[in-house]
């Protein structure tokens, strides 16, 4: 079952980027893409098993959606942030490598999240063990795990929980 | 006008990419240029990216796509720079305050320098 699950979804993205790069649509296209899809996804070796993680209850989706617009929200306002300290003319960073801790189990959950702690600047993941992450932080604000996860992780971590715990 | 918002779409995402090429000449050390550097394009890129899908609305789908890619291969070789350098931060004089990794590798060294004492002396560097 979760494996139907997540061939079905890697064939959905395997058709939607068909879809996208062909542009202006007809329907030959769009039925001989998705038939193609299908097919490779359900290729014996095809790598979709991490999709099988996402949770596809109407409250998982609507956080996906949620989680888009919090995430490109931290983007932009991480980049100002970054964009300031190298304008400034004292180049005000005070780096360090801090340890925060995930409460996600799945892999495909910390992978998200180690990506969207990299995106954001500012931080990036450095190593991950376990549910250790350790993160390259610009400025530290806080060197003890707790507020450093609160900092860096609890923004997502509430998202990324529903999605895909 | 579509393509006068696409048009000021990409220069927006060309000063990202200028404040990102000065942060890789003002900042002192490999993690922190990797901070001003590859990071300032991601912001820099996608909005480069969408403005040229706006002002060419057939090639939407296509910078959508660049823009998806960029999002999910980006992370994934800053992260294997960031480790490589970590690796090498004595070599490069990288400064970190507190460095919970560094500290995190000590105590494993130590771990098994103890395991291994009856046996043999631990490998450690």
């Amino acid at each position: 079952m979760r494996t139907l699950k997540a061939k079905m979804l890697a064939s959905l993205a395997l058709w939607v980027a068909w879809m996208l790069l062909t542009a202006p649509w007809s329907n030959q296209e769009a039925i001989a893409g998705a038939v193609v899809a299908l097919l490779v996804a359900f290729l014996p070796l095809f790598p979709a098993s991490p999709l099988g993680d996402l949770r596809l209850t109407p409250k998982a989706i609507a956080y996906g959606f949620a989680y888009v617009f919090v995430f490109i929200k931290a983007l932009v306002l991480s980049n100002f942030d970054v964009a300031f300290r190298v304008l400034h003319p004292k180049l005000p960073i005070d780096p360090g490598i801090v340890r925060v801790t995930t409460k996600l189990k799945t892999p495909l959950g910390r992978l998200l999240l180690a990506n969207s702690i990299t995106l954001t600047p500012g931080t990036i993941t450095v190593e991950m063990r376990g549910e250790d992450i350790y993160v390259h932080w610009i400025k530290v604000a806080a060197t003890d795990p707790e507020s450093a996860t609160a900092a860096i992780v609890g923004n997502f971590e509430k998202y990324l929980e529903v999605i895909c715990g | 006008m579509m393509a006068i918002i696409g048009a000021f779409t990409s220069l927006v995402g060309a000063l990202f990419f200028l404040l990102s090429g000065i942060g890789l000449i003002r900042m002192p050390d490999a993690f922190n240029r990797m901070q001003a550097g590859t990071k300032a394009t991601t912001l820099g890129s996608i909005l480069f990216l969408i403005g040229i899908g706006l002002q060419e609305p057939d090639y939407l789908g296509r910078t959508i796509i660049l823009v998806v890619f960029i999002v999910l291969t980006n992370p994934v070789s800053s992260n294997a720079l960031a480790r490589a350098a970590h690796g090498y931060r004595k070599h490069i004089g990288a400064k970190m305050v507190p460095d919970a990794l560094a500290e995190a590798n000590e105590k494993t060294a130590d771990a098994a320098a103890k395991d291994g004492s009856g046996k043999e002396a631990a490998h450690v560097d």
